[in-house]
Order: C-alpha cells, then sequence, then structure tokens
C-alpha cells in the first residue's frame, strides 16, 4: 500500500505546531499502525530529519502508552489501542491525519506525545487501599460475591491511556476517575476509604482542568478497553452518597 | 588476548547464605540483620530504578517503613512497567485445592524446573513467600478471579501438577502492577517518594566502593543530572531485547544493568534466556516485536502438527489420524503442560523436520476445537475471551474457527546481576531484585513465577535485608558533584552521547539492534553450537565497530529524542551480546533453556553435566571487548537430588 500521512509536528511544549504532509510505500497490511510509523521514521532518520516522537511502549494493548488521534479518532477507526490497529485497516491511497491527544490537561511535550502525568496525581489522591505491606489478613478471610468481583474487575481493565479524554468534546476526565472509584469502591477492602476516595479524586480531577462531563458518552465509544459509559454514573452515585454523609457529620 | 581466552578467578561465595534446616533460613536471616531505628529512617535516601512489579512494590514498602525513596522510570508515568503485559498468573502454595501443594513442594518443582541450576535456600524464601503475596494483593484490592461462593480461583500452569495459580482473566500481571502502583501513589503522594518518570539511569556512581547513586537523562529536557544516596535497588527487569524480536516492551532495556555490570557487579548465567512456546508467529521484516499468547491456554488447547512433511491442507482438511498431537505423544504424563523450554525445543524440533504450519513453516496448531466441544463456546470464551480477541486482532484469524498458529519467541531472561542472599550485588550497596537479578529461576523459569518473585522481591526480601546494610553504614560521607568519582562517571557519560550524536553516519539505530537480533536468535538462541557461537563472537565486535563509524542519530542531546535513546541502549546490547555468547561458549551442557546441541540425551533431550557445570558463572568486566574473569559459585543441593528431568 502507498499511504499519505499529515502528521502533527511540534518542536517542544512552547512551539508552534503545523501539520507536515510525509509519503509511505510498501505498507503490507499485516503491519501494525506504528510499525507503519517505524517505516516513516527510518527514512526520516536517513534523510537527516527528526523522526516523529510518539509514545509507545508494550505494542501489546496493554500498557497504555500509545495515544495517537487518527482520522479525528482516538485510536483510530477500531476499538483497540493505536498499537493493535492495523494496516488492514485502511486502503491503498489512503490519506491519514495522525494527531496527539487534544486536551488542555495534556499539554504536548513534542509532535504526538502529551504529558497525562494528571492521571497519575488522581490516583495519589485516593485511587488506592490502604494496604501497607504486611499488614493484610489471610486472603479467604473476606470472601467477595463474584458478581462484585466482576464489576471490580470490568472497572480495573482501564489501561489509563487517556483516549475517553482525548474523544470527550469537553476533556473530561470523568471515565477515567470513575473506572478506578468502582473498581475500589465496590470491594469490602475498600470500603473504609469509600467516601473519601471519591471525593478527593473528583476534586483531584476538577484541579488538573479536565472539562465538565455532559454525558456525551464518546469516551466509553473511545475506550479500547470497553469500560461503559454507566460507570460514570455509577460515580456520580458514589459522590453524591459521600458528599450527603459528608454533610450530616 | 582475545574475548574467548577467560581467565577463572576466586570462586564467588554468598556471605548471606545461612544455614541449619531449609525452612528456617529465612527466619534466621531476617532475626540475624540489623535494624534501622524507626527514626532513623527517614535521614536515609534508597534509589529505586523501575517502576515494575519489582520496583513498584519496593519502593511502596520502602517507603511505608520511613526511608526517603527516590525513584526513576523511563515511562511517562510508573504505572507502564513491562511487568503489566504478563497475562497468565501468579502462583502461591495456598493448598486451596486441596491437592497435595504445599511450600516444599512449590520449592521443589521451582528447583527442578529450573534444572537444578538454582539456590535451595532462595527458591525456598520464594515459596514460603508466596503465600503472603496473595494475601498483600487481595488486601489491596487486586480483583483476581473468583468462585461463585466468592473464594479466589486458581488454575495450573506448565511443568506442575497441582492448580497453584492465581489469575485476574489474562490480565494478571496488569492488576498486580497496579496494586504496587496504587500503593506507590500513596507514598508519593505522602512525600516519601519522590517519583521522576520519563527519566532514564544511564550510569552507576560507586564511591570508595559502595553504591552511592546514579547519573540519568530527563528524557524531556536532555538533561543529564546526578542523584545520590545511601544505597541503590535496580528493579530495571531483565535484557531479552537483545535478541531485537522478543515479547518485551519496545523500550525495555539492559542499560542499567549492563553499566553497574561495568563499574564492578558481577553478571551471572547470561546465556540463561527463556524461549516462550506460545508466541504469535512473525509475518514480515517489519515485525518490530512478538506477542505472547498465555500458557493458561495449554490447559485446554492441544498443540498439533500435521504428520506428514510439507502437508499443506488447511487444518480442517487434516484428519485426525494424520495429526501428531506431539506434546501428549512425549510426554503422556505432562502433556501439553510441559515446562517452557521443552515445549518450545519441540516446536522447534518438528518445525525443522518439515512438518510447520502457516507462512515459512515457521508455526504449529493450538487447536481448541475439543475444548469447544467439551465446555461449550461461552465457557471457553469466558475463560480465554480477550486472549482470542488479541490473537484475532493481529493475524485477522478467527480462533474460535480456525486452530491458533503459534511458535516460540524470547520472552525472559533467568540470568541477570548476580546478588547474595540479601540480594545485594557485588558492589556494596547495590541491590537489584526482579527479573534484572539472577537467583531464583535457575536454567529456566517456570510458567506464574516471575510474578511470584518480582512482588516477593519488592514486598519482602529487600524491605527485609536493605536494613542490615543500612544499619551497617549508617554515616556514610555525603557526596556532591565536585566529587572526583561522580566527574568521572558524568564526563564518561557526557562523551558517549555527544559521540552518538557526533558520528552522523548512514545507519540508524534500529538497523543495528535488527542486524544484532538476527545474529543471537540464530546462534544464540532456541539451540546453541559451539561453532555458531564462535560466529557470533567473531561478528559482533565487527558490528560494534561498523556501529561507531556509522551510527546515525538526528536531532541534539538537550531534547526529547527517541533515537538517541535507542541508539545508548544498542550500545549495550552490543556488549551485553558477546558476554551472553561466550557464556554460553563456555557452559558445554545442556540445561533448561540452554540447549548445547552437543550435550543432547539420545532421545533428544537437554543433557546435563552436574560433575562439571553444577554452579552459578559469574563474569566479572575487565574492559569493552576484553575476556572477562569467571567466578564461579557452587551449587549445594541438600534437599531436592538432581536427577534428568522427566516430564514422560
Amino acid at each position: 500500500m502507498k499511504l499519505t500521512l499529515r502528521v502533527w509536528r511540534q518542536k517542544n511544549a512552547g512551539a508552534e505546531g503545523a501539520m507536515s504532509t510525509y509519503e509511505v510505500d510498501d505498507i503490507s497490511p499485516d503491519m501494525s499502525f506504528l510499525e507503519m510509523l517505524d517505516v516513516l521514521n527510518e527514512q526520516l532518520i536517513l534523510s537527516g530529519e527528526e523522526p516523529v516522537a510518539f509514545d509507545h511502549d508494550c505494542r501489546e494493548g496493554i500498557c497504555g502508552a500509545c495515544s495517537l488521534v487518527i482520522n479525528g479518532d482516538a485510536h483510530g477507526p477500531e476499538r483497540t489501542t493505536t498499537c493493535q490497529l492495523h494496516m488492514r485497516s485502511f486502503k491503498d491511497g489512503d490519506t491519514i491525519d495522525i494527531e496527539p491527544w487534544r486536551a488542555s490537561a495534556f499539554p504536548v511535550i513534542k509532535d504526538l506525545v502529551v504529558d497525562r502525568s494528571a492521571f497519575d496525581r488522581i490516583i495519589q489522591a485516593g485511587g488506592y487501599i490502604t494496604a501497607p505491606t504486611g499488614s493484610a489478613p489471610e486472603a479467604h478471610a473476606t470472601p467477595v460475591p463474584k458478581a462484585d468481583a466482576d464489576f471490580a474487575f470490568e472497572h480495573a481493565e482501564c489501561i489509563g491511556c487517556g483516549a475517553c479524554v482525548a474523544a470527550c468534546p469537553n476533556g473530561a476526565a470523568m471515565l477515567f476517575t470513575s473506572a478506578k472509584v468502582n473498581h475500589l469502591n465496590v470491594l469490602p477492602q475498600g470500603a473504609p476509604e469509600r467516601e473519601t476516595r471519591v471525593l478527593d479524586m473528583v476534586a483531584q480531577m476538577d484541579a488538573e482542568g479536565f472539562g465538565g462531563c455532559t454525558l456525551t458518552g464518546e469516551c466509553a465509544t473511545a475506550c479500547p478497553k470497553g469500560i461503559p459509559l454507566m460507570s460514570i454514573t455509577s460515580m456520580n452515585k458514589e459522590w453524591l452518597r459521600a458528599t450527603r454523609k459528608a454533610g450530616k457529620r | 588476548m582475545t574475548y574467548t581466552d577467560y581467565a577463572t578467578g576466586a570462586p564467588v561465595t554468598d556471605p548471606k547464605a545461612p544455614s541449619g534446616p531449609i525452612h528456617e533460613r529465612w527466619d534466621k536471616r531476617r532475626f540475624e540483620a540489623k535494624l534501622v531505628n524507626p527514626a532513623n529512617r527517614r535521614k536515609h535516601t534508597v534509589i529505586v530504578v523501575g517502576t515494575g512489579l519489582a520496583g513498584g512494590s519496593a519502593g511502596a514498602t520502602l517507603a511505608e517503613q520511613g526511608y526517603h525513596v527516590v525513584q526513576f522510570c523511563y515511562q511517562d508515568s510508573p504505572r507502564r512497567a513491562h511487568s503489566i503485559a504478563a497475562q497468565g498468573g501468579i502462583n502461591a502454595a495456598k493448598n486451596y485445592r486441596n491437592d497435595g501443594d504445599s511450600i516444599h513442594r512449590l520449592f521443589y518443582d521451582t528447583v527442578k524446573g529450573g534444572d537444578f541450576r538454582a539456590r535451595e535456600s532462595n527458591v525456598h524464601r520464594l515459596a514460603q513467600i508466596s503465600v503472603e503475596i496473595i494475601d498483600q494483593c487481595v488486601a489491596q484490592g487486586v480483583p483476581f478471579a473468583r468462585e461463585y461462593g466468592g473464594l479466589l480461583d486458581t488454575r495450573s500452569f506448565g511443568g506442575v501438577q497441582v492448580s497453584r495459580t492465581f489469575y485476574a482473566r489474562g490480565q494478571t500481571g496488569q492488576q498486580l502492577l497496579l496494586g504496587a502502583y496504587q500503593a506507590l501513589s500513596r507514598q508519593i503522594a505522602a512525600g516519601n517518594v519522590e517519583m521522576h518518570p520519563r527519566t532514564e539511569m544511564l550510569d552507576l556512581i560507586v564511591v570508595d566502593g559502595r553504591a552511592r547513586g546514579i547519573v540519568a537523562r530527563d528524557l524531556i529536557t536532555g538533561k543529564i543530572d546526578t542523584y545520590f544516596a545511601d544505597a541503590v535497588v535496580l528493579a530495571s527487569g531483565g535484557y531479552g531485547n537483545v535478541f531485537y524480536l522478543s515479547t518485551n516492551a519496545m523500550n525495555s532495556n539492559a542499560t542499567a544493568i549492563w553499566r553497574a555490570h561495568r563499574r564492578g557487579a558481577y553478571f551471572a548465567n547470561p546465556c540463561f534466556t527463556q524461549i516462550h512456546p506460545t508466541c504469535i508467529p512473525r509475518t514480515g521484516d517489519h515485525q518490530s516485536k512478538l506477542t505472547l499468547m498465555s500458557e493458561s491456554l495449554r490447559n485446554d488447547g492441544r498443540i498439533w502438527v500435521p504428520k506428514a512433511k510439507g502437508d499443506t491442507r488447511p487444518p480442517h482438511r487434516i484428519p485426525e489420524d494424520e495429526r501428531d498431537y506431539y506434546l501428549e505423544r512425549i510426554y503422556p504424563s505432562f502433556g501439553n503442560l510441559v515446562p517452557r523450554d521443552i515445549a518450545s525445543r519441540a516446536a522447534k524440533n518438528v518445525c525443522d523436520e518439515g512438518r510447520g504450519v502457516g507462512p515459512g513453516g515457521q508455526g504449529v496448531y493450538l487447536d481448541f476445537a475439543d475444548a469447544i466441544k467439551r465446555m461449550g463456546r461461552k465457557a471457553v470464551e469466558a475463560k480465554y475471551g480477550n486472549l482470542f480477541d488479541m490473537y484475532q486482532r493481529i493475524t485477522d484469524e478467527d480462533p474460535y474457527e480456525v486452530p491458533m498458529r503459534i511458535y516460540p519467541a524470547v520472552h525472559y531472561t533467568m540470568g541477570g546481576l548476580w546478588v547474595d542472599y540479601d540480594l545485594q550485588t557485588t558492589i556494596p550497596g547495590l541491590f537489584a531484585i526482579g527479573e534484572a537479578n539472577f537467583s531464583d529461576h535457575g536454567a529456566n523459569r517456570l510458567g506464574a513465577s516471575a510474578l511470584m518473585q518480582g512482588l516477593a522481591d519488592g514486598y519482602f526480601v529487600l524491605p527485609a535485608t536493605i536494613n542490615d546494610y543500612l544499619a551497617r553504614n549508617p554515616h556514610q560521607d555525603p557526596v556532591t558533584d565536585r566529587h572526583p568519582a561522580v566527574q568521572e562517571v558524568l564526563a564518561e557519560t557526557e562523551d558517549r552521547i555527544n559521540l552518538l550524536l557526533a558520528v552522523d553516519g548512514d545507519r540508524t539505530p534500529d538497523s543495528f539492534h535488527r542486524e544484532l537480533g538476527e545474529l543471537m536468535w540464530e546462534f544464540c538462541g532456541m539451540a546453541r553450537s559451539d561453532a555458531g557461537l564462535r560466529k557470533a563472537l567473531e561478528r559482533i565486535p565487527q558490528i560494534r565497530e561498523e556501529f561507531w563509524r556509522r551510527i546515525k542519530v538526528p536531532g541534539t542531546g538537550e531534547e526529547f529524542n527517541q533515537s538517541l535513546e535507542k541508539a545508548n541502549r544498542v550500545v549495550d546490547y552490543l556488549e551485553l551480546a558477546e558476554l551472553m555468547c561466550l557464556d554460553a561458549l563456555h557452559r558445554t551442557e545442556s540445561c533448561g533453556g540452554h540447549f548445547r546441541e552437543e550435550s543432547q540425551t539420545p532421545d533428544g533431550e537437554a543433557a546435563r553435566k552436574d560433575e562439571e557445570f553444577s554452579y552459578a558463572a559469574a563474569w566479572e568486566f575487565t574492559g569493552t571487548g576484553e575476556a572477562p574473569v569467571l567466578h564461579k559459585e557452587d551449587l549445594v543441593f541438600e534437599y531436592v537430588h538432581p536427577t534428568q528431568r522427566s516430564y514422560a
């Protein structure tokens, strides 16, 4: 396949960026999207140009590093991560637009690489269960009903890639935050911090400059791990419950 | 003197190895270790490099104990370390199934699975701690698979006959890592851990014979800086990416451990690499990495190839009696669940015979037709759904309809920095944990044991043993940038980076990495021979020489520059590869993942030579391309008597 790529190039956080056009040839449909970018970068290096910077690591859809907006969609046309998107999803002669995540809380570092440390700070605000090493009771002391364990797992699958934020017209981080709140709040182990967790994480999310949620649903459509939109509703319930409880104290 | 004319130095002994009955040794060592008063701990700074299962759990636990932790990862977030990609599970001797499991059996299985090339004391400690790990992770909210009654589910894995593997669908590594990451996040918020993401360690600072800090590069600004501490912990993972194509993450690298080796830490058993039997075959030269399919698939999938050579019929057209379920045939009692090294080699053998399937004949079938008939599609989906989806996404084939095609790929490295029972390297104050060290898996790691070891080291072993070192060295002189030893390391690092940028040749970092990887796969991969290894040892210095003449790295050092990062890692692969080949050449026996063609049993199994090689080979660096010095650590087996492994 022969393709035309229009790629966002930006020297650094402070510089102005712009789209640049490149041609790549001999692209096999079995290549992953990132292997196609590898081909482009090898060409660029040999012609003395700077290769396109992009985040990637495991290339098996689990680390959450890769983060490209492809033809306007976070992670491209299939419901998966960018690294698991294959060129068989495109046709010979296509023009493909490649941009970084766009959100004010995710500033561009270079080209297609953005700063997602805001997500880490949301987790630091309360996305954990306090269980210092050595303090754990025997694992079978607390059975967890299978339905609750499955609910926790479904939300724990979030890979923190940020596609939800990139897809949201408001740049909101509700799906990311709710996934962790729901994972931990449904478990008996998470109960003692249930209220502080949701209040503190939501407060941090707001402080990071993410937009407000208008339940557009783009986040859940873009999520490569299928975190459901209902996750946000569940978190809102947790937040209301915690707020009321705090009011009574 | 040529590289292969290595000298044999004094044997290396483990000064911390406890004696007495094996089940009392860990308690004994913990009791004998000196403690640091809780009020004094905050005065000690510990550097931790890496945030995977070992590093993440160690950083969190040391901070909980009151130490000041300064931690580094090259990723943009500590949550992305490659432990996250581990799929299958984590072993623990809980015996919840009442199927005859025990700490002693896990210990026995691990020593035997490692083909009797691991230390008994370390492995026994690992088996003891395994049960505490499950408790710890459940308390953190790790969503392990559960039964309808609410209790934890387990499954079996290769090389064992009990069901002791705890799992979280096909994402066990992710869930365990997020548990450690969340514990670490809590300590970051509390100000006990100073976290440096997107920062890569480039060298180790050794002052007066002790590890006192690291040199690291901020990957965003390019700034090279020094960081000082009272002890340094390397949790930077393995070196499988020497092979270019592996199941490791693209940026996983050997720089931290290799630079430590250059500064004096011995490197043990570098040739012990694990080739995982169930990976998705490569499709072409563009391939950038290989994807593993969890070994758990071998619980229900059946591996086969056609009986006839060159049979190109599609799988459903090949009748049952013309298929060779070769693992079930050769190893009737373990069948498809033989250890990884055996399964990989068997796949290579049938492909070498011309009975491989798929493009290039480099593949074997992993067939779920019987499992779907027996359990129903729904049950197969519930158990393996995400793995099937991943396979289909990559290959565009539906494994519910057509058998999967799999082929072995480089996956894990059992070798690593030599450490004593306290996980301390030969440089005082430098510790290595997780895959970065060599200690527990011998010549072959059993499935679901990497997660166990990473977390055992990080949550429980290191936090207990590092106290002893810090308590015995309570007042180390402060180190600053002005110290001559620091100046020297800093200057060397800057020179290396500047040289990489200055060559301005005509070959990319990837082209060298790929060339080295192909050479290593051919001559130091699944089967090794004297002639092949000598060929590789002749070629590697030539590639290295060419690298420094022709490498091209665009851009500057004072910015985000991924080509520079890559080139700098390849520099270290080009040296480490040579040591791997030398180690493989010197070990003329076959054991575990190290298969020497000259040393086989009559039926083609690996033949160990215990008389000659019952030792760990710890290599001392003497200079780039210079013959290293071999120090042997004799392995003593008091509880598990070495026998030829049999899985038939």
